[in-house]
């Protein structure tokens, strides 16, 4: 408190709130549409406070899937999301630790060559390469399973540079000792590195869980088949159909649930997502 | 870079860094190369025969009116939506910095929107403000104003502004938060003492010293405005009415997936490769000095 002025703190508070009702607003208006009946949510105005509607919904949501569309739930579509959230993370974090050992604790030829390989990718989202990295998939056969959906964005440039800053600022000391006591590389990685770097490892786990759950232009190229979908694709063809016969509730129901895992993980796991978040930006 | 203690030479590293370098040349640089051998290639409709063609398709898009225009609509676009949300969470910050009480329970309420998929943020504003049925339409009409992006592209490309903004707000708080409170409080106290007031010290202390945080975050929000929000813009507009919303991540995708024009679509690519490794130098160059973080 850098002086006593509550005219200017009331301000603060007030505009403040005004900021969280106007980011939350659009959250308010999903959940209330996901409680009403599909006749309600025909009638304008449409409502600003819940109904009783939340399970027959939710039900519908899961079970079934809106009437226009292929008469199928979203809990497969959750699952796919989540076996390709969980893919991409541990991938990711898998590799790039692997290859930030590798790169500081080893002098080999070719080091910094690899090094510029790994940073490169970088520079190449997906957006820009789409055509020719399908067709590599397509050739692999790799359309329409888990392993098309998560191993070609599991490459991480950021996650290695964080291990790299990681594994630079454990002291050497360690290593000596490790040697002395006859530890060979990998028992080293494992009993020592591995242990040490532990909150940076669950800080990016949350970062990239985030990010594998909210792919999008991937999953719509490379599935095909209705079994592989994932559920943020779900709600693109949802809005399509909405152009017939708008189902909002449905809409609502199902966007609220492909919102809710990744929502929740950053609210219960805050201080790690913030770290994550400032880390992997350094 | 290298630890002054490491392990002597043996094949290890290589089967180390064999993954991540695998995957790197199949899925990230083999592509790329791909992309740009095939943007000096013209193919015919039917994929039959293709002709090496050199700069072609690059002196067809520079002279393609179509191309300057989705060019200078995507401009257009990354700096509106990163002045809106850059904008709205610095006056949050420096609301959040000022008040003692509570700074962090504003942060949980509004960071969270970063969790939410750019698709899922695009269903959200087209619900509200859906022609028809939209709470917000209805309010707008209330007002006197007839709302329909379907018809209207700059209807429709507000809301797709907004949908991104909205999105991003979470972010670019928790970097200005960050910062602010990483500034000493004597420097605030000093000023005050001076006479300074709030504002003066927004102004004169406070804005110059997270220049650095606006600046990275200003390359943050417009590689994000270039490139994540292709999810927004394929759910709600596909790039319509009359192609007003259309910007060139979105551009390459219907040319190469919807149009088949591979050679074209090719040529795309490679500016936006060209775009992001300028981006990405911008952003290591000049963004080194980083405040720091608690």
């Amino acid at each position: 408190m850098i002086e006593n002025r509550p005219a200017v703190t009331i301000i603060s508070h007030c505009m403040l709130i005004l900021g969280v009702a106007i980011i939350a607003f659009p959250i308010w208006i999903t959940f209330v549409a996901a409680t009403h009946d599909a006749v309600r949510m025909v009638q304008i105005p449409l409502p600003l406070l819940p109904g009783g509607h939340f399970f027959e919904n939710l039900n519908q949501a899961l079970n079934k899937g809106i009437s226009g569309g292929a008469n199928q739930g979203v809990v497969m579509m959750l699952f796919n999301s989540l076996v390709m959230a969980m893919m991409i993370a541990v991938g990711k974090i898998a590799i790039s630790l692997l290859s930030a050992f590798a790169i500081v604790y080893f002098r080999f030829p070719f080091r910094m060559g690899f090094f510029w390989m790994i940073f490169i990718t970088l520079m190449l989202p997906v957006e820009v390469r789409i055509i020719p990295t399908f067709e590599v998939v397509a050739n692999l056969n790799m359309l329409n399973t888990y392993w098309g959906l998560s191993i070609p964005l599991i490459a991480s440039a950021t996650a290695t540079f964080m291990f790299r800053q990681t594994f630079l600022t454990i002291p050497d000391e360690l290593l000596e000792a490790a040697r002395i006591d006859g530890a060979g590389p990998m028992r080293f990685f494992f009993d020592i590195l591995l242990p040490m770097s532990r909150t940076n490892i669950a800080a990016l786990f949350v970062i990239l869980f985030i990010y594998g759950w909210n792919q999008y232009l991937w999953p719509l190229l490379v599935t095909t088949d209705q079994s592989m979908f994932t559920i943020v694709m779900a709600i693109k063809q949802m809005l399509e159909a909405a152009e017939q016969a708008p189902e909002w509730n449905i809409i609502m129901m199902t966007t609220l649930l492909a919102m809710l895992p990744p929502v929740l993980v950053v609210i219960f796991m805050q201080k790690l997502f913030v770290k994550g978040l400032t880390e992997t930006e350094k | 870079m290298l630890k002054k203690v490491h392990f002597g030479p043996s094949y290890l590293p290589y089967l180390l860094v064999a993954p991540q370098i695998l995957i790197t040349v199949v899925f990230f640089i083999w592509p790329a190369g791909h992309a740009l051998y095939q943007s000096l290639l013209i193919q015919d409709a039917f994929g039959l025969s293709t002709e090496f063609v050199w700069f072609e398709n690059f002196e067809v898009l520079f002279e393609d009116d179509h191309y300057f225009d989705t060019f200078k609509r995507t401009v257009f676009f990354s700096v509106l939506v990163a002045g809106l949300s850059m904008g709205f969470s610095l006056i949050l910050a420096a609301m959040a910095d000022r008040v003692v009480k509570g700074a962090m329970a504003y942060r949980t309420l509004l960071i969270w929107p970063y969790a939410v998929a750019p698709v899922v943020a695009g269903a959200l504003w087209v619900f509200m403000l859906d022609p028809t049925l939209g709470i917000l339409t209805y309010g707008l009409s209330a007002m006197g104003y007839d709302w329909n992006h379907k018809l209207n592209g700059s209807e429709a490309m507000t809301l797709v502004v907004v949908a991104a903004a909205w999105k991003q707000v979470a972010y670019n708080f928790l970097f200005f938060l960050a910062a602010m409170q990483s500034i000493p409080k004597s420097l605030i106290e000093a000023a005050a003492i001076d006479g300074a007031g709030p504002v003066r010290r927004f102004w004169s202390i406070i804005f110059p010293l997270i220049s650095p945080t606006t600046f990275f975050l200003l390359v943050v929000n417009i590689v994000y405005a270039f490139f994540d929000t292709f999810g927004i813009i394929h759910a709600i507009t596909q790039g319509g009415p009359a192609k007003a919303t259309e910007i060139l991540v979105y551009k390459v995708y219907n040319d190469g997936f919807v149009g088949l024009d591979l050679g074209g679509s090719a040529a795309q690519s490679v500016i936006l490769m060209a775009i992001v490794i300028g981006l990405t130098v911008v952003q290591f160059r000049y963004v080194e000095k980083k405040v720091e973080y608690q």
